[in-house]
């Protein structure tokens, strides 16, 4: 429930968004105001997410002082709508940056304020109609899979066991999953085994413990996200498991990008989904203002792989994620 | 799984054994017997601890909620309670580490057994002084522990200092004659919980106010100060799994122990403690514990179920394990 440090005072936690008119009090001197609608910190990722977009904030309301960011934070699809109204009620939006909860409960009151002639940014998750955002910022979920898919196969000489660990029934997970057996199957790699860890580390060690019960030879582990990681990390530690060659995540978590950088022989890899994307977007909506830079289109954040070479750019150590 | 078994005669012989009660060992039983048939993996030592291991923490959080239950109450925040306590215990452990050194492990151990003691003393409080049923109260202070731990993590995860990490780990990883200290310390709080229950005379004072609280009430039990202390018995055992839960995975994080009451909850009826009160049975819990832990463990064993229907038939277990359970008490 961390939101603007103007705001943060006056909120309680019930009312999500109720109060941010304690912003726009001390927003005269501003010319632009755009407003970030995020979800709140509930784990790892979205934690991420809130760090990066305040961040953001601090560092452009430093660098444009005619532009006011205001982060608001929401702890569901419900509360998401209602911190919309209120933003839109209590403030002259100039540019609306919003990573939605669901794509189809905020379509609609999106397009009400996009109505009003507010520059629209949507980040990570699409609108159930496109048409209704000018800029579009998202990371890509089936190259992630593909990309660490691409490196194993390499790696493994095209042929080999191994286990995946999925997270909870979504869009990203789907996709994710997809891209990373499109590529193994042209390879002759076998995968074992698929079942929902639910992106949580107690899960995926039980899992992991399970798998590795009932499986005497795997060759490597995937589990699409890096929170998931470190769980499957300790359940082969403890069962001594060596034939277990390579053990992969994806996000880029702060852990495991340092493992990455200290050349980790069984991590020597992430793939980014970082959750900076809501700092690109934020940078890309305030240039459209400040700058004379138009900014309209889809921005599609590449996935490479993280190696020990270019980790640092993926190393946010004050980050919680 | 054995051991609880064997140790549960002992503890039952001031009853008549009634099939009833022996019903979650049954279920467990036959559980087993399905898991060693699908899979010869499953009978495997390692695979047989692991699962036991796994199960102490539902177990060692049972054995509480089994009290709080038997005093006719229910309480929503444990598994919030939980993260909220192994975040403090990490914090206090790492801001001790450079004074004391492996010493700060004990010392963490200790701070965390007492704030999760006031944890429960503050739900046993506002349900009885403030008289409001614990159902809206342990609700509100899931909520409560759940955004605190969310905040002191700023949403990531909380880790224990590397220094600790190897000193500690042993507690959950390690072993006393081949048997884990988390299955040693599961039947350590569970003898002691079936003493306090079974033997002493708060024990018997837990069920009467469950069974009737007026009646209680009229032959002089002090029903407020027996639910209260029902509440605290369950906030220590919320501190003693998070004592084994850090060194798992030595870290919090805003999803440790998400929907684990529920699994608490569910851990106690199949053991056959009612849920409206008056009926508790601590080695059922265990049973009970082992019950869920098993099913899970079966599912990802056996390549029969789908993964999207993993969830569907676990719940189908549940049901007819109870419905069993029934049966077989009604007899």
């Amino acid at each position: 429930m961390k939101m603007t440090k103007k705001g943060a005072a006056l909120l309680s936690a019930a009312a999500v968004a109720g109060a941010l008119t304690g912003a726009a009090a001390q927003a005269q001197d501003k010319e632009f105001t755009i407003a970030v609608s995020i979800p709140a910190a509930t784990h790892g990722w979205t934690g991420g997410v809130v760090y990066h977009a305040q961040e953001a904030e601090k560092q452009l309301e430093a660098a444009f002082p005619n532009i006011d960011v205001i982060v608001s934070t929401a702890s569901s699809a419900t509360a998401q709508v209602s911190s919309l109204e209120d933003l839109s009620a209590t403030n002259k939006l100039d540019a609306l940056v919003i990573l939605p909860f669901t794509s189809e409960e905020l379509t609609g009151p999106v397009e009400q304020i996009a109505s009003n002639g507010t520059f629209i940014t949507v980040v990570d998750r699409g609108l159930a109609d496109p048409s209704i955002q000018d800029l579009y910022v998202a990371g890509d979920n089936i190259a992630v899979g593909a990309n660490t898919a691409k490196w194993l196969v390499d790696k493994l000489g095209g042929q080999g066991e191994i286990v995946v660990l999925r997270g909870i029934p979504t869009v990203i997970d789907d996709e994710r999953i997809k891209g990373f057996q499109d590529v193994i199957d042209q390879s002759d790699i076998k995968i074992l085994d698929i079942q929902y860890a639910n992106w949580n580390q107690d899960e995926a060690f039980s899992l992991m413990q399970d798998y590795l019960g009932k499986y005497p030879h795997i060759d490597a582990v995937w589990a699409n996200d890096d929170d998931m990681l470190l769980g499957v990390i300790e359940a082969v530690d403890q069962a001594k498991r060596d034939e277990v060659q390579y053990m992969l995540g994806g996000n880029g978590m702060k852990q495991v990008i340092e493992m990455v950088k200290a050349g980790d022989e069984r991590t020597p890899i992430s793939t980014p989904y970082p959750p900076s994307m809501i700092a690109s977007a934020m940078y890309m909506t305030a240039a459209q203002f400040a700058g004379q830079a138009p900014m309209r289109g889809s921005f599609k954040l590449d996935a490479p792989l993280i190696t020990p070479e270019n980790a640092d750019q993926f190393y946010f150590p004050e980050s919680p994620f | 799984m054995s051991s609880a078994e064997v140790a549960t005669l002992p503890e039952s012989e001031g009853f008549r054994i009634r099939w009833g009660d022996l019903a979650p060992f049954i279920a467990l039983g036959v559980i087993i017997l399905l898991g060693t048939l699908i899979n010869s993996n499953f009978m495997s030592a390692n695979n047989i601890l692991n699962v036991i291991t796994r199960s102490a923490f539902i177990a060692i959080i049972g054995v509480g909620a089994t009290f709080v239950i038997a005093t006719g109450g229910l309480d929503l925040s444990i598994g919030s309670m939980l993260a909220f306590v192994v975040g403090i215990m990490i914090m206090a452990m790492n801001a001790l580490a450079p004074a004391l050194g492996a010493w700060a492990i004990p010392a963490g151990a200790v701070v965390a057994l007492v704030v999760g003691s006031l944890c429960g003393l503050l739900n046993g409080l506002i349900v009885t002084v403030g008289r409001i049923e614990p159902f809206i109260v342990t609700l509100g202070t899931m909520g409560i522990f759940r955004a605190l731990i969310t905040y002191m993590t700023d949403g990531g995860s909380l880790s224990i200092d590397r220094s600790l990490r190897n000193a500690y780990r042993p507690v959950y990883f390690g072993d006393f004659l081949g048997i884990p200290y988390p299955v040693l310390i599961t039947l350590a709080i569970a003898l002691l919980g079936a003493f306090i229950l079974y033997r002493t005379k708060y024990g018997r004072r837990v069920t009467a106010v469950g069974s009737n609280a007026d009646v209680a009430s009229f032959s002089g039990v002090h029903v407020s100060r027996v639910r209260t202390m029902a509440f605290v018995i369950q906030g220590f055992c919320v501190a003693v799994a998070a004592i084994c839960y850090v060194p798992r995975l030595g870290a919090a994080t805003p999803t440790t122990g998400q929907l684990w009451e529920l699994q608490v909850i569910t851990a106690v009826v199949i053991g056959g403690t009612l849920l409206r009160g008056g009926k508790a049975h601590i080695w059922g819990t265990v049973a009970g514990a082992l019950i869920l832990e098993v099913i899970a463990n079966v599912m990802v064993l056996s390549d029969m179920v789908s993964e999207y229907l993993v969830a569907a038939v676990q719940g189908a277990i549940i049901i007819i394990a109870m419905l069993a359970h029934r049966f077989t008490s009604t007899r």
